[in-house]
């Protein structure tokens, strides 16, 4: 048996015109100081978001080779005090595409920080609408879904199951207010009926005492009683305060929709359908564990890069931007349709996937939802809606 | 086992002149399914291994190879039987290969290790591994069998490896995707599936194999959402004339015409259909339907879908016995 060890030469002269490109990336992740999660599922990796890179880098390469062109990413993780120097360390030494993981307004001052260098940011973590909205950048391209994109997502399902009244509890701090809001609207654009909702008070209490599952069973039933009937409880808990132990507590039998129950995700590491078997597979022999949400967006993100890099084979910002902007891209990213990018605010189009924490019980956008351009953007913040001008 | 197999060899002898066995690997199911292409009638279900994807046959119509993939290897299965008589090395994951005209070697598409291992039929033996791009998928053979075409599903590339030295000669990017990769018999033309593209690349193939994209065929259907155009399997018919396309979840089987490259028709076949074979006279041509696990079987003349066959779990792929003399 031989191994063919064809050289990067050869492979070279193959593929015609191809010109040697060095690709360099970075993904920085700003870990911030955060509770542990409710459930021990949930628990942090520390390679989290930087897994999806690795794989990425190779899936990259692997095509690379054809073509003359190599990639290096840089992985970054830093507190938040530390994420300035870090990024300018980055961009003096020349990385002018970034992923970054971090909350919105540490992406934004980043992302204007990045672009006195001319580079381009994507956005793998932070689903605010303001990032998408008035507080859009021109070198700002969002990978990870919006919380409208989510929270629609969840309400089609909802309507397409014909559980029309819905009743919400939300949590108490800033992210979970912005996220019970991107339901109500979801709410109204989709005619379903919002029946009520009340409020989760975030006290600090303690969540994962030993008697803390005989405190839930009692009280969370008598805090729901007053809920007028509905079909679907939604539960808008960002700050993962409450939400999980939702389902099984209620005063009456209903389904849990939005942070627990049947949660939007856009990956999980249950999904088999459009060869994402082999995306599961490549990644867990790499990383020795399941995939997270970060993880994909990072792999996906970078992705991005490595397509617009084999179709123009230029790696400089501006030509990346131009063309993952235009009709021309397009790319595969396991959820049975070609993911793009809305050319008003720099939002990748993506199908949300409906996860129960053991299966993808549906995808939206649902049958019927229509849309004169494609059923994906009746999930999010449409043309029409769009504030943001950096992209006019 | 006596009874099972003087029974199954009775059925063999009552078969018509002209019944092939139609053989199709069932993902989910870990079978593979026989159907008699006279009667259409389900022969029988043998146990294939774990996850059976791509399935061929031997020139001579004797044995059956299944790509086990989570087995990583390839079972050989006796045509007649249904006994497995050995297996072949096959590298991981291996989904879909193609086989040498002569009947030796295979050569396999190792979806998780981004390789081509060419595997000797013969001896049992790996010849070579060629790396290409991120999960090979489709495997195509030149007429003359000088080029072996691999298609890589997340690179977007078909790669053209040399026969002789099992070296990789061309690379053309496609569209997302690509699924299938079909020569005509004359060599001139391959046909290349982008299932997330949505479209068919057609390259004209010149005297010395050298590939040149002169075209991409696209698709679309009144009332089924563009996205769901996914073009998988792709068949030709011996004279070029008519292409034969599964469009996966569209359930539709498109029908192009070989020399202007339009597409004529679309036949509803059932649900998620990926997969298809001819029957060696090409009056059938017969479809894998994942989603509603049956297979069609569509009159090739008429370009209608006579009959549904229900099958095991998840059908994949399909291959049907040459004519047996």
């Amino acid at each position: 048996m031989i191994r063919i060890l064809a050289t990067l030469a050869v492979l070279v002269a193959a593929a015609g015109s191809a010109a040697a490109v060095e690709v360099s990336a970075a993904v920085l992740r700003i870990d911030y100081p955060t509770l542990a999660p409710i459930s021990r599922y949930d628990a942090v990796p520390e390679d989290m978001g930087f897994a999806g890179a690795a794989l990425a880098d190779q899936d990259n390469a692997t095509t690379g080779q054809f073509l003359g062109h190599s990639y290096d990413t840089r992985t970054v993780a830093v507190p938040p005090e530390e994420a300035d120097a870090a990024l300018d360390d980055l961009l003096s030494e020349g990385v002018g595409l970034f992923v970054i993981l971090a909350q919105a307004e540490d992406v934004t001052r980043l992302t204007d920080r990045a672009s006195d260098d001319g580079a381009l940011v994507f956005n793998a973590a932070a689903p605010d609408k303001g990032l998408r909205q008035e507080g859009c950048r021109a070198n700002l391209l969002h990978v990870a879904p919006s919380r409208a994109m989510l929270a629609d997502a969840v309400i089609q399902f909802a309507g397409w199951k014909k559980w029309d009244r819905l009743y919400m509890v939300h949590g108490s701090n800033p992210s979970d207010l912005a996220l019970a809001e991107a339901y109500r609207r979801a709410v109204a654009k989709f005619g379903l009926t919002l029946v009520g909702e009340q409020v989760f008070e975030d006290t600090g209490g303690s969540r994962r005492t030993d008697s803390g599952t005989t405190q839930v069973q009692r009280q969370l039933p008598v805090d729901l009683q007053e809920a007028p009937d509905h079909d679907v409880l939604i539960a808008a808990d960002a700050s993962d305060v409450f939400a999980p132990y939702l389902t099984y507590h209620q005063w009456t039998p209903r389904a849990v929709m939005g942070s627990a129950g049947l949660r939007p995700v856009s990956f999980n590491p249950a999904l088999e359908a459009w060869g994402a078997t082999q995306f599961q597979r490549r990644f867990e022999d790499l990383a020795s564990r399941y995939v997270r949400e970060e993880d994909y967006a990072t792999w996906l993100a970078l992705r991005v890069i490595g397509e617009a890099v084999t179709r123009t084979g230029a790696a400089d910002p501006d030509t990346v931007r131009d063309y993952v902007l235009s009709d021309a891209f397009e790319l595969a990213a396991f959820k049975g349709q070609a993911v793009t990018f809305r050319d008003w605010n720099g939002q990748m189009r993506q199908p949300v996937l409906l996860f129960d924490g053991r299966l993808t019980v549906s995808v939206s956008p649902q049958d019927g939802y229509l849309h004169q351009v494609s059923p994906l953007d009746t999930l999010g913040i449409d043309r029409p809606e769009s504030s943001c001008t950096a992209f006019q | 086992m006596k009874p099972l197999l003087s029974a199954v060899a009775l059925i063999a002898l009552t078969l018509p002149a002209h019944a092939n066995k139609v053989f199709v690997s069932n993902e989910k199911g870990n079978t593979i399914t026989v159907i008699d292409s006279d009667s259409w009638e389900v022969l029988t279900e043998f146990q294939a291994g774990n996850r059976p994807r791509g399935i061929t046959i031997s020139p001579d119509g004797t044995k059956v190879y299944v790509c086990a993939s989570d087995d990583d290897t390839v079972r050989v299965f006796d045509a007649d039987t249904y006994e497995e008589l050995y297996t072949l090395p096959s590298g991981p994951d291996p989904e879909l290969f193609v086989l040498h005209p002569s009947g030796n070697p295979l050569y396999i598409a190792n979806e998780d290790d981004n390789l081509v291992t060419v595997t000797d039929t013969e001896t049992r033996t790996v010849l070579a591994e060629i790396p290409v791009g991120v999960e090979p998928e489709g495997m195509g053979i030149s007429a003359d069998a000088s080029f072996v075409v691999n298609t890589s599903e997340t690179t977007n590339m078909a790669h053209f490896i040399s026969t002789d030295d099992f070296q990789i000669k061309h690379n053309v990017l496609v569209d997302q995707r690509p699924r299938y990769a079909q020569y005509t018999a004359d060599g001139t033309r391959l046909y290349v599936s982008s299932e997330i593209g949505g479209t068919v690349s057609v390259m004209d193939i010149a005297e010395d194999g050298t590939p040149e994209l002169v075209q991409k065929i696209g698709f679309e259907v009144p009332g089924v959402l563009p996205e769901w155009l996914q073009p998988v399997g792709v068949k030709v018919t011996e004279d070029g004339s008519r292409v034969f396309v599964a469009l996966g979840p569209a359930n539709r089987v498109a029908v192009i015409d070989g020399e202007s490259l339009e597409v004529i028709d679309y036949i509803i076949v059932g649900q998620r259909v990926w997969q298809m074979a001819f029957t060696p006279d090409e009056q059938f041509l017969v479809t894998t339907n994942g989603n509603s696990n049956d297979v069609t079987v569509i009159d090739v003349e008429a370009e209608k879908a006579i009959r549904t066959i229900q099958v095991g779990q998840q059908p994949w792929g399909v291959v049907v016995q040459p004519d047996m003399n």
